[in-house]
């Protein structure tokens, strides 16, 4: 099973991630997110975050959770190696990440301007999850 | 391409107007602005399908327009236009889109190209030095009071800081801020964003362009916008509101989704949602979009005087005056005249360019006499155009015109098909030279990935809707 793959978008970045479980879903979109700013794997994990999202449904907790990736770029310059321990229950997602705050050691591609619904969904198929995001651009 | 799309029946109007008829939950027709062949371009994608969801939209006037650059966005098209009646109607956060007051701005210089050709590679450099790009932090430091300055008065708060000039208000689109601004209902969140990024450029498609004046189609318009000959050289900047903007676009899509599920269930896409008029997060969501459009202005001020300080170390007697400053993702009040009677609207710009005619009270005095400036810029590596708004475009398309080339290609794909570095080369074969603090930036923007720019611009020439001025052509670009 491919963790994420990218899809043909006009304008923006479209992408699927998939998962045996929802949380391993969800990291995998997370990945998937920042490998279009960055090689998430290349990014040194020097400090640790914990992160809290409550959100009314499963898609807007995608989209709530997604965006805290942006947040953090923009405001703390904060740069994804790994997502570790994420939970998901009642629409109340936790995580631990790994990172590194210091952007101008990697090779940046593209700055992500927004998470969007566009074309969004979360299915479960033959006992898999698939995610689908597109980010504009 | 995308998703599998509607069959959408389109009736002939002219050579470059089409309309989708009003069905279904349509309250009006919708126009498009196109060629034939621009035309086909849009049916690869889902452009006119959304396009028509436009025009289900609530006291929605006249017909939904879309432009000769359309092309798939979220909720409306890039180059989708709606006036929706200020009593009846709403305000819609994806009829902006994300990156609120995205705009362009372009600068006229006393020099001329074959001053720059022997030192582009030292003024891009001062360029980069002088403008962060990329994930690049602000050289300004931004405190609470600075934020909130530049969110209620933009350029403005910039001009009584020591940054740019009086004129350069004067020749700006809302003269740099808009009065509807209030910070205070901007989320600390978007602040945060926003905070590194005052004066920054970003990344995407945003650039700056050291360019020059390849033709001159109207001499006497050219001369009021201080364009007197060819070969003159100007530098054009493209940004928006940065992260601020697009976390102030993303807190009200939230909140308008929480407040308005009924909305959303008539709604045929859930990224319309919009705020009834009177509903209180209608005026709220104005306020906090004006103040995002504000931060935006005042990056473009800001950058401009950068841009000044650049070129001044490698050319000591450079001057740069600004032309215009345009929004093409933005929201307004404005008066339309629509069945023969005053009516005001929130104008609905999305990758779309207000064009308005000689006369009109909002085209500052400098420019009354002959219109507004259209600055639309092409792609990397080709030519940018300076049109002039007309009497016929506040009649065909509520005094709107197209904002640029038009992606065709995915990113993905131009990555597969281009190389970053073979681009550069190619377009150094064109002497025009590329600085980018990314490679797959340059590869992502390659030329090849947009439509021809002349065949949009031909478009509005022949519709009437912005008219030709200027031609500028690309020395150097510096890319985010």
């Amino acid at each position: 099973m491919k963790p994420y793959e990218f899809l043909p978008h006009t304008a923006d970045t479209k992408f699927r991630a998939y998962g045996k479980t929802l949380e391993e879903a969800f990291t995998n979109a997370a990945y998937a997110m920042t490998d279009v700013i960055t090689d998430h794997t290349k990014i040194k994990p020097t400090i640790e975050k914990n992160i809290t999202v409550t959100s009314e449904n499963e898609e807007s907790l995608l989209y709530d959770f997604l965006e805290q990736f942006l947040i953090l770029i923009d405001s703390e310059s904060f740069l994804l190696n790994q997502v570790k321990e994420l939970t998901i229950k009642n629409n109340k997602l936790t995580a631990k990440l790994t990172g590194d705050t210091h952007p101008e050691k990697y090779e940046i591609n593209i700055v992500i301007k927004a998470v969007t619904y566009q074309e969004m969904f979360i299915k479960k198929e033959k006992g898999q999850y698939a995610i689908q995001v597109i980010v504009d651009i | 391409m995308t998703e599998p799309k509607k069959e959408i029946k389109l009736n002939k109007i002219t050579d470059f107007i089409w309309e989708i008829p009003k069905t279904g939950k349509m309250n009006v027709p919708t126009r498009i602005f196109a060629s034939e062949e621009l035309l086909a371009k849009m049916k690869q994608d889902r452009t006119l399908e959304q396009g028509s969801n436009i025009a289900c939209l609530p006291g929605i006037h006249k017909y939904a327009v879309v432009l000769s650059d359309g092309h798939e966005g979220y909720g409306f098209p890039i180059g989708g236009v709606a006036a929706l009646d200020f009593e009846k109607g709403g305000i819609s956060p994806g009829g902006i889109g994300y990156d609120i007051n995205c705009g362009v701005r372009l600068l006229r210089t006393n020099l001329k190209k074959d001053d720059i050709y022997p030192k582009i590679k030292e003024l891009l450099d001062s360029l980069l030095q002088f403008v962060p790009a990329g994930l690049g932090s602000s050289n300004i430091t931004v405190t609470k009071e600075v934020l909130d300055g530049a969110l209620n008065k933009g350029a403005k708060w910039a001009v009584e800081n020591g940054y740019g000039n009086q004129d350069d208000l004067e020749h700006c689109e809302e003269s740099g801020g808009m009065t509807s601004a209030d910070a205070s209902k901007v989320s600390d969140l978007a602040k945060k964003r926003g905070r590194k990024q005052l004066a920054t450029l970003g990344s995407g498609n945003h650039f700056l362009e050291i360019q020059y004046v390849d033709k001159i189609f109207d001499p006497e318009i050219a001369k009021a916008f201080g364009i007197t000959e060819e070969g003159q050289v100007t530098l054009m900047i493209h940004c928006g509101s940065r992260g601020l903007g697009h976390q102030v676009c993303s807190d009200y899509l939230r909140e308008m989704e929480r407040n308005f599920p009924k909305i959303i269930a008539q709604l045929p896409d859930k990224e319309l949602v919009y705020a009834p008029a009177n509903h209180p997060l209608a005026k709220k969501y104005l306020q906090a979009m004006s103040a995002a459009a504000n931060f935006a202005w005042c990056n473009r001020h800001v950058i401009g005087h950068q841009a000044r300080l650049a070129f001044s170390k490698t050319f000591p007697d450079s001057k740069l005056e600004t032309v215009y400053d345009v929004a093409h993702n933005i929201c307004k009040v404005e008066e339309h005249e629509i069945d023969g009677k005053k009516t005001k609207v929130y104008m609905h710009r999305k990758g779309a360019t207000r064009a308005f005619p000689p006369g009109h009270p909002d085209v500052p005095a400098a420019y009354r006499d002959v219109g507004q400036p259209i600055i639309i810029p092409g792609s990397m590596g080709t030519a940018s155009y300076l049109l002039v708004g007309t009497q016929e475009g506040m009649k065909a398309t509520f005094g709107s015109t197209a904002h640029g080339a038009g992606r065709v290609m995915s990113r993905h794909e131009a990555l597969r098909r281009f190389d970053g570095e073979q681009v550069k080369k190619d377009l150094a074969q064109h002497k025009i030279m590329v600085k980018s603090v990314s490679k797959k930036g340059v590869a992502e923007e390659a030329p090849g990935v947009y439509k021809d720019i002349e065949k949009v611009i031909e478009v509005s020439h022949q519709t009437g809707i912005g008219r030709k001025v200027v031609r500028l052509k690309p020395i150097g670009v510096v890319k985010g």
